[in-house]
């Protein structure tokens, strides 16, 4: 035990020396969660876009003065002529063009019908989608208030309730994501590396020819990455609350229970890498190329899982990070106790006791 | 010249020489870009809906069908009470619920308006948005046929004024997401493997100390730099090919601009990233810290970078802080000139701005590099 204790000591050593790396190690998590809570969101603000105003009348401006009003829009530039147009998009200052069509107003007053065209550079569709729908559901206030005197029977009209989430902010969907990438990441990648770093430079060769066990010199290896991934995790978790207004509905100490067990989960994982890598390159290589994309695009982190394929919703099964992120979120958001998540965590468990099966199969306790 | 020559060639023979690494440098890339293209979108479809219904007419019924026929919803399950139907929501098994009213019918005829009550999980917000405006768009045209049911076929109402909106969407009529993602998941593989690889390269040798072996050789500096750097400029050019290839023959993506200038962006972009390597190999003492380094930089780059979110939509300061950010122009670039077929003339600050990251970058690299400990 005392061996094991010295051990221990050892790789905390080698962690709190390199300056360089603990700095990365407690700086990411604040530079990620401030970055998704405050500069990336889906949502559009002052898109550029441009008027083609044929009718140049009282109506079209009024339409115009509306737009500019909402702080989705600012118009850059006015646009001589229909050719022009695909111009400016291949420049990139705009994003969409609006053209009204000849006597406006006329036909509004006459045929009860105008029209509004939508030129949109659709080369990123969800912003071209989301444009068109604002300022469709602008035209539709400002038709609104035109017909406020006639009446119309039969009127269904929808009430609706968001629920977990009623003013729609981004950050609680990031979150979740970017906690979950955090230790998975820290973990699987720090413990790989740590581990074949010692292969590379054959130390690792000492360690094994000393007294202590071999599953010990693997165990001694985690422990001071669950402390760091601990911290971390917390670290978030306060700034989700503090900063970003998160709630915290559920439990704290069965928040902190799935925490831990996500990031053992984690760390096997770093285990297994670890036993499949000869040197520090292939281990990160690994951990970042093969976890990090599919973790931050198959978990649902960003991308919603049910809008995917069949076959990636069946990959993103085994995605340890999808069913944490469902954890988490049920337990900051909806509030709810392991009654509702006994599933996921029983698929986590399930998990991490693979892993380090497979570890221990693979471990070798002679190097070639 | 012929010095170069033999490091490139040296350093070739370990790339090849490595099993471990040569399928994680070619396969995995080409992998990531076939699978994640198909995971990227925005797009809501198959939405869990579930419904409680309190009025059992065959008008709800008819309201459940206009639900059940649209390709986005899921209609799953009819739970008797609104409280079971929020624990299943609790439970993540449904994320809309419509709750039809009791006398949902009668009070339409009746009181010539009634409620309608939904409820949405809003956790994902811009989800949340996009379903609110499937749901009101199925409501009101269900309205409008409803309307015209009830309507005595005499009487006429007054017609309202109509503005409407006809939108049409250029470069990409469908809305393809693919289209959109697949030159920025290119990107993203370049910029990675690129980085990394020079960011480690060095360090390894640095590390295992036979980087203190080359210094006691008659190889000038900038011999060695070019060398070393050479190799990866070649591969980040071969995995911008492959991808092409791929984005091509698989995806069907459009191609419209011209092919020679994406490589001559990119062989400038490719200078920028590995002087950002050579620079990250310099301070460092050990491959677990450039990597850590290259790793925290290029996760910013790329958030920032507009790749998944528009940077329009961010605030200033964090749109300043883009203005530095290489991976943000070379995403643009492909987009633009993939996409769009946007000329030299439209990407002209686009190439200045690149050329000028890559000198200040390969100076401060070359600078700081030391043969001697």
């Amino acid at each position: 035990m005392k061996r094991f204790r010295g051990f221990i000591k050892k790789e905390f050593f080698h962690i709190y020396r390199d300056k360089r790396s603990l700095f990365i190690l407690f700086g990411m998590p604040i530079v990620q969660i401030m970055l998704f809570g405050f500069a990336i969101t889906n949502e559009i603000n002052n898109v550029n876009i441009a008027i083609l105003d044929h009718s140049k009348d009282a109506t079209t401006q009024e339409i115009i003065t509306k737009i500019e009003a909402s702080n989705y829009f600012s118009i850059q530039e006015s646009i001589p002529n229909e050719a022009a147009i695909e111009n400016s998009f291949k420049k990139g200052i705009i994003k969409a063009v609006l053209i009204f069509e000849n006597d406006f107003s006329k036909k509004l007053g006459k045929d009860n019908n105008a029209t509004v065209q939508i030129i949109a550079d659709a080369t990123d569709p969800n912003t071209a989608n989301t444009i068109s729908n604002y300022i469709n559901a602008i035209l539709k206030n400002y038709q609104h208030e035109l017909n406020k005197a006639v009446k119309i029977p039969y009127q269904i009209i929808p009430k609706t309730r968001m629920v977990f989430n009623p003013e729609l902010k981004g950050v609680f969907m990031f979150v979740p994501g970017v906690m979950t990438i955090i230790l998975m990441l820290v973990s699987a990648m720090m413990t790989s590396i740590s581990i074949t770093r010692e292969k590379e430079l054959g130390t690792m060769e000492v360690l094994l020819v000393s007294p202590l066990k071999p599953i010990l010199v693997i165990v001694g290896k985690v422990v001071p990455y669950i402390f760091l991934s601990i911290i971390n995790a917390t670290i978030i978790i306060l700034l989700s609350i503090f900063v970003f207004k998160m709630p915290l509905q559920g439990s704290l100490f069965l928040l902190a229970l799935e925490s831990v067990l996500f990031i053992i989960t984690s760390l096997s994982l770093g285990i297994l890498i670890s036993t499949i890598a000869n040197s520090q390159q292939t281990a990160m290589m690994i951990s970042l190329m093969a976890l990090m994309l599919p973790t931050i695009l198959l978990s649902g982190f960003i991308f919603p899982i049910t809008s995917m394929p069949t076959i990636l919703q069946v990959i993103s099964n085994v995605i340890p990070a999808k069913w944490f992120i469902i954890i988490l979120k049920g337990i900051m958001l909806k509030g709810v106790g392991i009654s509702f998540v006994w599933k996921e965590t029983i698929i986590l468990i399930g998990m991490t006791l693979f892993f380090i099966a497979l570890s221990v199969k693979k471990y070798k306790i002679r190097l070639e | 010249m012929k010095i170069i020559g033999y490091i490139v060639q040296k350093e070739f023979k370990q790339i090849f020489r490595n099993k471990e690494m040569l399928p994680i440098i070619f396969i995995m890339p080409i992998i990531q870009l076939i699978i994640l293209s198909n995971a990227a979108t925005f797009e809501i479809l198959n939405i869990k809906f579930s419904y409680v219904d309190n009025d059992k007419t065959s008008f709800s019924r008819s309201l459940i069908d206009t639900f059940d026929a649209s390709t986005y919803f899921n209609v799953q399950n009819e739970y008797p009470s609104n409280k079971i139907a929020s624990a299943a929501m609790l439970k993540g098994e449904v994320d809309v619920i419509l709750e039809i009213p009791q006398h949902f019918e009668r009070s339409l005829i009746k009181e010539q308006q009634t409620d309608l009550a939904v409820i949405i999980n809003a956790i994902n917000g811009a989800a949340a948005g996009v379903e609110n405006g499937y749901i009101n768009q199925i409501i009101k045209n269900f309205n409008t046929n409803a309307r015209a049911k009830f309507m005595n076929q005499n009487a006429s109402i007054e017609r309202p004024k109509t503005i409407e909106a006809s939108p049409s969407f250029w470069f990409n009529k469908t809305l393809n997401y693919k289209t959109f993602m697949i030159p920025g998941i290119l990107v993203l593989l370049v910029t990675m493997i690129t980085l990394f690889l020079s960011g480690m390269n060095i360090v390894r040798e640095k590390e295992i100390g036979t980087l203190e072996q080359i210094n006691v050789t008659p190889i000038k500096k900038h011999q060695f730099i070019v060398g070393k750097l050479l190799p990866f400029w070649i591969l980040g050019l071969a995995l911008l090919s492959i991808g092409l290839v791929i984005a091509k023959l698989l995806f069907n993506i459009p191609i419209i601009g011209n092919l020679g200038l994406m490589y001559f962006y990119t062989s400038i972009y490719i200078l920028v990233v590995l002087g950002i390597g050579l620079f990250i190999s310099n301070f460092t003492e050990t491959q677990q810290q450039a990597m850590f380094i290259s790793w925290f930089f290029t996760v910013i780059f790329i958030l920032m970078s507009g790749l998944f979110t528009p940077i329009e939509s961010m605030p200033r300061w964090a749109q300043y802080i883009n203005e530095f950010n290489p991976i943000r122009y070379f995403v643009e670039v492909m987009r633009m000139v993939m996409l769009k077929g946007s000329s030299l003339a439209d990407i002209t600050s686009h190439i200045v701005k690149t050329i000028i990251f890559a000198i200040v970058m390969n100076v401060l690299a070359v600078i700081s590099y030391k043969k001697v400990t």
